[in-house]
Formats: C-alpha cells, sequence, structure tokens
C-alpha cells in the first residue's frame, strides 16, 4: 500500500535554487504541491481499497478468493507501464503531462467503479487504476529531485513519502466515517473518492511548474561533492529508449539498480511479514487489519528524520541500513518470542525500513542520473526493484510450502544478509559521498 | 495564471466537488433508511423469543433480511409455516448457525474509528457465553450436532494497493474446554498422501460429524480446492475429493452436499450444488440450475437449504439432495438457516 510504489512530483529548477540560495531547512514549493497531490489522491486510493474487500463480500455477494491470481500479470504489466511512463515524460521534458495523465486515469477509475458489477469488469477497472500509478509514478520523483537542491534531495523525498503515507493513513478512516453515515453506501465512498482524486489533480494542474529548464546546473547542482560528480552526464543525452537503456553503463546507475535488485530479491512482501507476524509472534486475529497501520505509523514518522540522516552522513549507508533494521525484523519473527512488545517492534522496524529506503533510493539515484533522463533513470530502478521483490514473493511462497515458514524466514534473512555484503561490496570506492553539505 | 487565480479556481473546484461528494452521501444516507422502513407486502416480523433449544416444535432460525426495524435480526418461523409470521430476537447477526442449544452468531461491531467482527458464542436463551475478535469479514458458521464445537470462516483481504488477493481464515472452537484453535492452516494437513504447508492454504465451510471428533472442509492451496476430512482430536486434515466447496454433512454422516465449479458456466456465477457419496464418492448434480454461493443446510435426511440473491438481500430455497425434484422457495428476505426443534 505505502510501499514500493512512490508517487511523483514535478519540480522546478526555480525551486532548485531558492532550496539552494535560502535557508537550508527550505523545502521547495513544488515538493510541498507534490505532497500534496499524494497525500490527496492516497486520500482518494486508500477509500476504495480500504471498502473493496467488504464491497464484493456483502455489496455485491461475489467471493472474491482466487481474484488474487491475476496480481502477477498486472505486476508485470504495470512494471512496462512504468518504464514507459519514465521514457514518456523525459521526452521532451513532460514530467509533468504525464504524472497528470497518470493520475487523471486513477481519478476516472473511481467512477468506473461504480458501474463495474463483476470480478473480471472491477479486476479491469483495477488494472486501469494500476497503470496510472504506474505511469505518474517516475515522472513525480523526477520532480521531486529536480525541484530540490542535491543536497536536501534525501529530505525532499522523506517530506514527500511522509505526507504520501498520511494520506494513506486518513483514506480508511474517511471511508468509515461515510459508512456510518449511509450503510452500505459503497456508492458513496466510490464518489466522494472521485472527488477527492479529482482535486489531487488539480492541485497538481495549478500548483506544479510545468516547465523545468534541462539546461544549466539547475537539473545537476554543481556543488563540491554532489552525486552526480559521479555520472558522465555531462554529454546531455538525448532522452530515447536506447539513452535511456544506456544508463546502464553508466558505472552509479548500474550499481544502484543492481543493488536494489539485489536487495529487492531478499524483500518478503508485507502479506507475508503480516501473516509471519501472526504465525510466529502470536499477534491476535482481531489486531491483524490494523497491522499494516503499524508500518504506515512508523514510515510516516521516520521519512523526514531519516531522509534528513541521508543527506547528512550518505544516502547509501541509510538505504543499507534501512535493509539492516529489515533483517532485524526478520531475525525478531524468527525467534517467535511471544512478548507484547515484539509485534510493534517489528512493525517499528518494518516501518522505519521503508522510510530509510523507499524515498532515499530515489534521491540516491537522482544523484546518479542526468536530468534529461530522470525519469527513465528513476523508472528503471524502480522497476528492477519491484520486479525483484515479486520474485522474492513468489519464491518465499515456494519456500513456505517447501519448507514451512521459519525455514523460508530464515532463508530469507541469510538471503537479505548475503545480499546486503553483496551490495555493499558493489559500492564503489571512487564514487562520491552522496551530497555531504 | 496568477497565484491569486489559481486559488479562486481552486475554490470553486473545491466547492463543486464538495457538493457532488455531499449529495452522493445524502443520496446513501437516504437509502439506507429506507431499508429501516418496512416494506410493502414483505413478512410480518414482531419482537419476541427466540430459543435455539432442542424439544419444542420444529422451526428455523435465520437471519431476518426484510426491511423494517428487525432487518438482520435473528427471527424465527415454524417449519411447516416459513412463509408465516416471523418472530425476531433483537440480536443482530451477519452469518448464524445453531444446534442444541448453541448458537454461533458472527455480528459487526462498532468502533470509533473503524468497524470490527466478533464471533459470539450463544446459549440456547441467545445469551452470550463468549466472544472473539475476528480478522476479517464473516462468511461461514457452524455448530456441531451436539452443540460442543463451534466453527467459522472470515475473508481476510486486500492489504496492498489496489489490494486485489484475499484468503481466508477458519476457526474452531471448543466450546466445553474454550480452547481456540485460530487457524485450520495450525492443523498437519495430508494432500494425496503427502504432508503439505503453504503459504497459499485456506480453508473454508466446516461441516461437523456427530461424533464430536471428525469434521469435513474446503482445503485450497495451488488454485485447486479439496474435501478434506479433520480429526479434531489428532488436529489433521486429510484430502479426499477435489472441487468442493463449503461443504454439508447429512444427518447421517453419509453424503456431503457442496458446491462444485462447473467447467464452461460464467466465472461470476461458476457453482452448482453437487452430492457426493462418501462410500462411493460418486457425484450427483442436484437439480438446482442456478449457481449457488452458499454453504447448504441439511432441512432433514433428504433435502437440502441454501440461498440465493433475491429483491430483499437473499432469499431461502430447498431442493432434493438426491439430483431428483425441483427448487422450491422456502421463504423470502433471509440467510444463514438452521433448522431447530
Amino acid at each position: 500500500m505505502y510501499v514500493a510504489d512512490s508517487r511523483g512530483t514535478p519540480a522546478a529548477a526555480t525551486d532548485a535554487a531558492r532550496a539552494r540560495s535560502g535557508r537550508r531547512s527550505a523545502i521547495a514549493p513544488t515538493v510541498f504541491a507534490l505532497g500534496t497531490v499524494s497525500l490527496i489522491t492516497d486520500v482518494s486510493s486508500e477509500m476504495v481499497t480500504a471498502v473493496l474487500p467488504l464491497y464484493l463480500v456483502t455489496g455485491l455477494g461475489l467471493s472474491p478468493l482466487g481474484f488474487g491470481l491475476l496480481d502477477g500479470v498486472y505486476n508485470g504489466f504495470s512494471a512496462l507501464v512504468r518504464l514507459v511512463g519514465g521514457h514518456l515524460a523525459d521526452r521532451g521534458g513532460r514530467h509533468k503531462a504525464v504524472a497528470v495523465l497518470g493520475y487523471g486515469l486513477s481519478a476516472l477509475c473511481k467512477p468506473l467503479l461504480l458501474l463495474a458489477s463483476s470480478l473480471p469488469m472491477i479486476g479491469a477497472v483495477l488494472a486501469a487504476d494500476r497503470t496510472g500509478k504506474g505511469l505518474r509514478t517516475a515522472p513525480r520523483d523526477a520532480l521531486i529531485s529536480l525541484a530540490s537542491a542535491p543536497e536536501a534531495r534525501g529530505r525532499a523525498f522523506g517530506v514527500h513519502r511522509a505526507m504520501d503515507t498520511a494520506g494513506a493513513m486518513l483514506g480508511p478512516l474517511t471511508a468509515f466515517l461515510i459508512l456510518r453515515q449511509a450503510a452500505e453506501g459503497y456508492d458513496a465512498v466510490f464518489t466522494v473518492s472521485f472527488c477527492v482524486a479529482a482535486l489531487g489533480v488539480l492541485v497538481l494542474l495549478l500548483f506544479v511548474p510545468s516547465r523545468i529548464p534541462l539546461a544549466g546546473p539547475a537539473g545537476r547542482a554543481p556543488t563540491a561533492g554532489t552525486p552526480s560528480a559521479g555520472a558522465p552526464a555531462e554529454a546531455a543525452p538525448h532522452p530515447s529508449l536506447k539513452a535511456a537503456l544506456a544508463l546502464l553503463h553508466v558505472r552509479p546507475v548500474r550499481q544502484l539498480t543492481l543493488a536494489a535488485l539485489l536487495l529487492g530479491l531478499a524483500t518478503v512482501s508485507d502479506s507475508f511479514v503480516y501473516l509471519l507476524l501472526q504465525h510466529r509472534l502470536g499477534v491476535p486475529d482481531r489486531w491483524f487489519a490494523l497491522l499494516p497501520l503499524g508500518t504506515a505509523a512508523a514510515f510516516l514518522l521516520l521519512a523526514v528524520p531519516l531522509g534528513r540522516l541521508a543527506d547528512k552522513v550518505g544516502r547509501w549507508q541509510v538505504f543499507l541500513g534501512g535493509h539492516a533494521a529489515l533483517l532485524l525484523a526478520y531475525v525478531l519473527l524468527l525467534t517467535g518470542w511471544q512478548s507484547p512488545a515484539l509485534p510493534f517492534l517489528t512493525l517499528a522496524l518494518h516501518g522505519g525500513f521503508y522510510a530509510a529506503t523507499d524515498g532515499v533510493l530515489m534521491a540516491a539515484a537522482a544523484g546518479s542520473v542526468p536530468a534529461e533522463l530522470r525519469s527513465s533513470g528513476l523508472a528503471l530502478i524502480q522497476t528492477g526493484q519491484a520486479l525483484a521483490r515479486f520474485a522474492c514473493s513468489i519464491a518465499f511462497g515456494a519456500a513456505w510450502t517447501a519448507w514451512g515458514d521459519r525455514t523460508a524466514l530464515g532463508t530469507a534473512a541469510t538471503v537479505l544478509t548475503a545480499c546486503a555484503v553483496g551490495a555493499f561490496l558493489l559500492r564503489p570506492s571512487n564514487s562520491p559521498k552522496e551530497a555531504r553539505p | 495564471m496568477t497565484l491569486r487565480n489559481k486559488i479562486l479556481v481552486l475554490v470553486a473546484a473545491l466547492a463543486v466537488l464538495a457538493g457532488v461528494a455531499t449529495a452522493s452521501l445524502l443520496h446513501a444516507a437516504g437509502r439506507a433508511d429506507k431499508k429501516n422502513q418496512i416494506q410493502a407486502g414483505g413478512p410480518h416480523v414482531s419482537t419476541g423469543t427466540v430459543s435455539l433449544a432442542s424439544g419444542s416444535e420444529r422451526r428455523i432460525v435465520f437471519r431476518n433480511m426484510a426491511w423494517g426495524p428487525h432487518r438482520d435480526e435473528l427471527a424465527t418461523v415454524a417449519a411447516t409455516a416459513p412463509a408465516g409470521p416471523r418472530t425476531a430476537s433483537g440480536v443482530k447477526c451477519l452469518r448464524f448457525y445453531a444446534a442444541a442449544g448453541t448458537g454461533i452468531c458472527l455480528q459487526a461491531e462498532r468502533g470509533a474509528v473503524t468497524d470490527s467482527y466478533r464471533a459470539v458464542v450463544l446459549d440456547a436463551g441467545l445469551k452470550e457465553r463468549a466472544h472473539y475478535g475476528l480478522p476479517g469479514i464473516p462468511t461461514r458458521a457452524r455448530v456441531s450436532p451436539s452443540g460442543r464445537w463451534v466453527a467459522w470462516t472470515v475473508f481476510v483481504g486486500g492489504d496492498s494497493y489496489a489490494g486485489t488477493n484475499f484468503s481466508t481464515r477458519t476457526a474452531v472452537l471448543d466450546t466445553r474446554t474454550g480452547r481456540l484453535t485460530s487457524s485450520l492452516e495450525d492443523f498437519t494437513a495430508t494432500l494425496d498422501g503427502k504432508e503439505h504447508h503453504a503459504a497459499d492454504t485456506n480453508f473454508w465451510g466446516v461441516t461437523f460429524a456427530a461424533d464430536d471428533r471428525h469434521f469435513y472442509a474446503t482445503m485450497a492451496t495451488g488454485g485447486h480446492t479439496y474435501l478434506v476430512r479433520g480429526d479434531l482430536a489428532a488436529r489433521t486434515v486429510t484430502s479426499l475429493h477435489t472441487n468442493v466447496e463449503c461443504p454439508s454433512l447429512s444427518p447421517d454422516g453419509t453424503r456431503i452436499v457442496y458446491k462444485k465449479r462447473v467447467l464452461g458456466l460464467p466465472a461470476d456465477a461458476p457453482w452448482r450444488l453437487y452430492a457426493l457419496d462418501l462410500a462411493t464418492m460418486r457425484e450427483t448434480a442436484l437439480a438446482e440450475p442456478r449457481s449457488v454461493d452458499d454453504q447448504a443446510v441439511w432441512q432433514d435426511g433428504n433435502t437440502v437449504a441454501y440461498a440465493l440473491a433475491g429483491d430483499y438481500g437473499t432469499d431461502l430455497y430447498t431442493v432434493p439432495a438426491d439430483g431428483t425434484g425441483k427448487p422450491r422457495r422456502l421463504l423470502t428476505a433471509g440467510l444463514a438457516p438452521a433448522y431447530l426443534g
């Protein structure tokens, strides 16, 4: 829900300049605007997510079992869409246009839910919704990075992710309040969700600048020791598909992608983490639905502090540290201690993992990808990570089937340790420290 | 556009969107309110005493879905006059079953920031004996013929963005000792003779045998559903047959009526009622031509009752369990019946 997918934000060079020249603490207005768009959009989408099971079961009288089988197809498709979105955004610097398209498509899906009455139709609407999400993620993150001073990108992404997660937590509450006023008022939930989403698109249209000057130092601020110093981006590549793929020849990009991929291979999906919390730590049934809230709360609280930390000590270090938190969470789950504090600690570590990795990875990536290819580059890294996580889910499910949950988790912990060591070694010694101010 | 104009546009749009949202909310609230008004031509429902005790007149206790102040309450009618006046209990349940003076009621519980669900074990006078928090939306409930064992199934779903992954959680409770097995996934499963553990394993639709030790249920894994026979003492389940959902064991323990996913039917309505002879494993299609998504209950040794969508929620129907005859409507606006007495 709140996790791997980041929502995109546009940026303006003036913002970056302002953030750089002014007080260090200033967050670019564009980042706030994009954070607001994400907050509003997440309220809208999480309203729907929260009532969807209830709507299917009690509203439509459907048995949604086995519905998840299509998830694999959606995941592959949305990876493709993300790459396409990234590429389209880079052509002519149309980050905002592609983001509007993505947000708009998701908004239009809300009223369509009112018309869909069968599982295949609802599946199609959800797929379109996800397509919108896939399209907008990379351009939005590119805009955040372009609008922020390089040395403060970690914090900018942290602010955005915190706002985004706040929306994700408010959405279910909004849906609940509507159903409290109107029992079985799913149509009202979907209509309100659409109105909220439309508001998000409007804020994006009105308050996020559309033109980002590509030339000059705005995108790649020449501050001493900035991350872009290591990227051979001086040639200002033309944003073609070929150029996007050629990014993989750029050493820091390749290393970052590989590292994200490696670590993604050992990142067990949220659903499994919550199942394991129940299986291994004996979390009572009635708390099950609240477990994602625990992760989200920790993500919300830690996103900004860890983003700032990443700006100070290095994004790469914080990114690896986040995986160490995840490893610790695995270890806690492995112990199987039935202490009342343990589930809280595990969820805190899980949320901390997202806070230390989700936006921080984008901040790190932005330093290695030239401004002209920013969306494509971010999309590439996000896609690699998402596909690796998906592969991990499949493998983890298979391991659970073959060996049981404990051994599967033990294996995941071992793989994570190995991947973390691998990722650590990947880090080139000559690469610059991330944006040391 | 100047900042001032942008803000003006935003405020104007906000007003329009808020108007649309408010209108849809009021519309839905009005519709919800209508369901609290008695509908013309609906069954007569009055407040009274509903008992789950055996030994008295044969009757049906079920969730009344007729519009009006007693909607969703447990109600009772005489088994000989199911379309007659209903006596409502004041106890609201989404799913319900009862046997030998024990009732299980799966109900919604209003909270401050979200609704939750709980399973309530009822005594013969519908007084609460115990309750348990539920991790999802109630779908099935059963009590063993002796009244000692209770089982329920809930849907757990959607923990990812636009989430489409749903699973079920089936719990078994020994009301004598109070021991709760919150998931049948804790039992040792044997699939086609081999021990099986998989994260994708789901159970639903428990039906108990009369010996207070064995039960049948649906186990799903790897995209298939299986009929499993469970042993409550050994805490095991063993697969017997494939493509069986929501089994319901006959009173004499020889047959199971279940919903079978039939090839070639639309994805939304894929099931038909079948009977399975446990001695010969022979399947017989029942005479209900519509898709049934319910766990049938046995009216007697020959007939099963089940719910189908109706004008007001669901209606109850009966059909012979041997493939003969025709479906007959038992009563309108009702769900989750239990035959008592």
